[in-house]
């Protein structure tokens, strides 16, 4: 017997029609294939068929979120689907949220295995690619057929219960699982291997990819510093003496937020680092050397700055994710603002 | 703005002011000087830190002056 797919698509693919009918409530179609449906099919031959298809709009889905998510949950549970597939999305960004929302419900709630596809930029990605298989696709339509190509066979190993494999190897976003194997090869021919096609100009792939850094626009520069207020933040580790949060000397999950308004000075006896990753002689010694609270207490004094924060934020950057790192500052920077913080000083070790 | 000693890993990760410090255990100190100095030193840093932040950047800036 044929393995039994759900299809997830919008208004668009259904052909019903583009933004004016981005409202379209969501509805199953049982027995049906639509648009990208069809070469699904024709991808999948013998081996699995589309028992039915559920179409949404775009703005219907981001606007009842939760109950449509709720709905197409209960449709894909009553069609006994072996595996759930929504879109390709490209890079149609409400569409990509639906995808991946859809997908990694229908994957958490029923245990059906999902998989969906769409472009590297779409928001979709970042926000789901850890919940369920994101197969990336060009930025349009244009690129149907080899999205199809990719997306199809993985959608038959999911219905199957095979094992799959890495990301590269079964075309998919990286979920940040780690998987212990043994290589062929020892490290140092591997890395010089790579070296010679580096040289060669020939492809090589990386085994260990640099995270990507975001880019921010700078912001406005400070007009009159006498009224600012200044707040210090660091990943050098200075924390109160005894390091009462337990921040850890490596990878950090978390920061600490201390209460600075009583210390003009920050010394051996009131504060100390928490990190691991350098000699910390001489920050225990004098902590003013990572959080420069003396100096700045000097200037406000003095009247160059207005104020300086009555707290800082603290974590040990020692090996620590750059995900953790965001969701830290994601966090005290709006505590920051809403403290009225004009700038803010971040030492580094 | 960001006080650091390895400024090209503060470009690689996106800071947009960008001052330079002495060395990664002590970024914002020297510990060969006397205290007085290194007071000095450290409020020379933190003076450079608060003019960067009153310069207009409209791209990623290591003021190095």
């Amino acid at each position: 017997m044929a393995l039994r797919v759900v299809h997830y698509i919008n208004q668009f693919y259904a052909n019903i029609g583009g933004e004016e009918k981005a409202d379209y409530p969501a509805e199953l179609r049982v027995g049906e294939f639509v648009g990208p449906g069809m070469a699904l099919k024709q991808a999948f031959g013998e081996e699995a068929e589309i028992v039915a298809t559920i179409v949404c709009g775009d703005s219907f889905f981001a606007e009842n979120m939760d109950e449509t998510t709720a709905k197409v949950v209960a449709w894909v549970k009553e069609q006994n689907a072996d595996v759930f597939v929504a879109g390709p999305a490209f890079n149609a960004g409400r569409y990509g949220l639906a995808c991946g929302a859809v997908a990694a419900a229908v994957k958490e709630q029923l245990g059906v295995p999902s998989v969906t596809a769409m472009y590297s930029e779409n928001p979709g990605v970042d926000m789901y690619k850890a919940n369920t298989y994101i197969v990336p696709t060009k930025n349009s339509a244009a690129g149907m057929r080899d999205a199809v190509k990719k997306l199809a066979p993985l959608a038959l190993k999911l219905a199957k219960g095979e094992k799959i494999g890495a990301s590269c190897e079964d075309n998919y976003f990286n979920q940040g699982v780690r998987v212990n194997f043994f290589e062929q090869e020892r490290g140092a021919k591997r890395a010089v291997d790579m070296l010679l096609k580096k040289i060669a100009g020939k492809p090589f792939e990386t085994e260990y990819p640099m995270p990507s850094f975001d880019r921010v626009a700078p912001n406005k520069a400070v007009k009159d510093m006498s009224k600012a207020t200044i707040a210090l933040v660091t990943s050098g580790g200075i924390v109160p003496k005894t390091n009462p949060d337990h921040i850890e000397a490596s990878n950090a999950s978390k920061y600490g937020e201390y209460d600075i308004s009583m210390f003009n000075d920050l010394t051996k006896d009131s504060h100390e680092t928490a990190h691991g990753g350098y000699d910390p002689v001489y920050a225990n010694d004098d902590p003013d050397r990572v959080l420069p609270v003396d100096v700045l207490r000097d200037m406000e004094r003095e009247g160059v700055i207005g104020k300086l924060h009555n707290k800082f934020y603290t974590t040990v950057g020692n090996g620590t994710a750059v995900a953790s790192a965001k969701k830290f500052a994601e966090e005290f920077s709006k505590k920051l603002i809403a403290d009225g913080v004009t700038a803010v000083i971040l030492t580094s070790t | 703005m960001h006080v650091c000693t390895v400024t090209p890993i503060s470009l690689t990760v996106g800071a947009n002011r960008i001052v330079p410090a002495i060395a990664i255990p002590h970024p914002l100190g020297n510990p060969a000087l006397d205290p007085a100095d290194e007071k000095k030193l450290r409020r020379k840093i933190v003076e450079k830190a608060l003019a960067a932040l009153c310069t207009e950047v409209d791209d990623q800036t290591v003021f190095d002056k």
